[in-house]
């Protein structure tokens, strides 16, 4: 009964304070809009924010599968060869430190205004996460398990489909939890960049004509998608994976 | 080297224990003899054949129980029929019968963290049976047990071998358990590990509680205990 009163009594709370803070210092609109004045932006512009909404979501989901896509195989890669591993670990190592929302002017220019340079900033920052925690998964099988397999004389394929990668999934849903929170940001800073539509455009857009209380609705509802796009791999993991038992004791980064 | 020396003979149906302190080398002797670590020298035979690599006819047991989270019990217990391409319904029958004589009737559905300890380990022992093996290969199985569960344990495995005839190699630092389920115990020294003593453990089965506390039983220890150095 107290989770389900107090969590929206805080919001209340915070919203009171909002609305009390824009009214006790009589905060300009442009400033500050109070929740009532994004609330009814929102609802004014509710097909805008949603057609704008689902541009970015597009962007973020399809660089977030790219990511996987291109990450698992290359963390099965380098973790199944030692000499893959000692030729490209380092390199991986040394591109992780780029600060990846430096290189979306680059890519912009490469790739044009459309959504291709959105999903690839958005692939580049969800792709790192993936294989760091695919390989860490990888390498946390058992010991004993392998040898269990090894004295079985199992294949390398039954080796990695049956012991490793099942090991491993738990951290590769871990890894899919940050990156996919990273592709929303990777979207919204290419919108940033340049761009034409998505919400980081209409945020954009909506502060250059001063129109905050829009700008707060959309900056709402960038925060709505990223929860939503979270809650979409909370929810493949819970099918993947109903056997956890220690998804909830671990730790996410 | 880790390992001096060492002839080992087994007899089909026998239970062997090789008894030493910790880090001895008695695992290491039991990776060799499974083919998962290459030897340096010497050689393992079964049946007169030499054996080189890893060879699908053992059964392993480990220390922890290692079964794998995703599958359930029944499941975990048919790995070894899946790598081996022998996973039918004739399989499942006797994972199904291995269950129930390990007294888990009614847990081939349930995840291994549902579990206790104890129980875990008797899957786990299923699964080393399931395939069936010639040679059983134990590393100290109920070292991590509570007392209890471990003597529960040891009247288990004397129970399966009976029924099962298999060959049985334990690895094990407990001088008791060593005695109570053996036919024979060899002794290892610290490192380099030698033999140090060969006991032939003549005790009648079926042991119960009572042969713990018999005067045989504690002979028997005596000179395990002399040899290991604990006693002098």
């Amino acid at each position: 009964m107290r989770k389900l009163i107090y969590p929206p009594l805080g919001i209340v709370l915070t919203l009171l304070l909002w609305h009390w803070v824009c009214i006790q210092f009589k905060l300009p609109t442009s400033a500050l809009p109070t929740p009532a004045q994004v609330l009814d932006a929102a609802i004014g512009r509710w097909d805008l924010l949603l057609s704008e909404g689902w541009v970015t979501m597009k962007e973020t989901l399809y660089g977030f599968l790219l990511a996987l896509a291109l990450g698992i195989p290359i963390a099965v890669a380098v973790s199944n060869s030692q000499t893959l591993n000692l030729m490209f670990s380092p390199i991986l190592i040394a591109l992780q430190s780029v600060p990846k929302v430096a290189l979306a002017p680059i890519l912009l220019v490469w790739l044009g205004l459309g959504i291709e340079s959105k999903l690839a900033i958005a692939w580049l920052v969800a792709f790192f996460p993936i294989v760091v925690d695919t390989s860490a998964g990888l390498q946390s099988t058992p010991r004993e398990l392998l040898e269990l397999a090894r004295s079985l004389r199992a294949s390398r394929w039954q080796v990695f489909s049956k012991v490793q990668f099942p090991a491993a999934l738990p951290f590769i849903v871990t890894g899919s939890k940050v990156a996919v929170t990273l592709a929303v940001i990777g979207a919204v800073i290419g919108e940033f960049v340049g761009s034409s539509e998505g919400l980081g455009y209409l945020l954009m857009s909506a502060t250059s004509q001063i129109n905050s209380p829009l700008a707060f609705a959309a900056l709402f509802a960038l925060s709505a998608l990223g929860i939503l796009a979270y809650g979409l791999v909370v929810g493949i993991e819970w099918l993947l994976s109903p056997w956890l038992p220690h998804s909830d004791e671990r730790t996410d980064r | 080297m880790a390992i001096e020396d060492a002839t080992l003979s087994f007899e089909q149906g026998e239970l062997v224990s090789l008894l030493g302190p910790s880090g001895c080398g008695k695992t290491t002797l039991l990776r060799i003899i499974a083919g998962l670590i290459p030897k340096t020298t010497g050689s393992v035979r079964i049946r007169g054949e030499e054996v080189d690599g890893p060879h699908p006819d053992f059964g392993f047991v480990f220390q922890t129980p290692n079964l794998m989270p995703w599958r359930h019990v029944l499941d975990n217990v048919l790995f070894p029929m899946e790598i081996l391409r022998r996973c039918d319904a004739r399989a499942k029958t006797r994972a199904l019968e291995l269950l129930g004589m390990v007294g888990l009737d009614g847990f081939h559905g349930a995840r291994p963290h549902q579990l206790s300890g104890g129980m875990q380990q008797r899957v786990a022992l299923c699964r080393a049976l399931i395939h069936e093996p010639a040679l059983l290969l134990m590393d100290e199985p109920f070292g991590a047990l509570d007392e209890l569960t471990r003597m529960e344990m040891n009247d288990l495995l004397l129970e399966i071998r009976a029924r099962t005839r298999a060959t049985v190699v334990f690895v094990t630092h407990s001088i008791n358990e060593a005695i109570y389920l053996s036919d024979q115990v060899l002794v290892f020294s610290r490192r380099p590990a030698r033999i140090v003593e060969r006991l032939e453990i003549d005790l009648a089965y079926p042991r119960s509680a009572q042969t713990r506390f018999s005067p045989r039983f504690t002979a028997l220890a005596l000179r395990a205990s002399r040899a290991l150095g604990v006693v002098h």
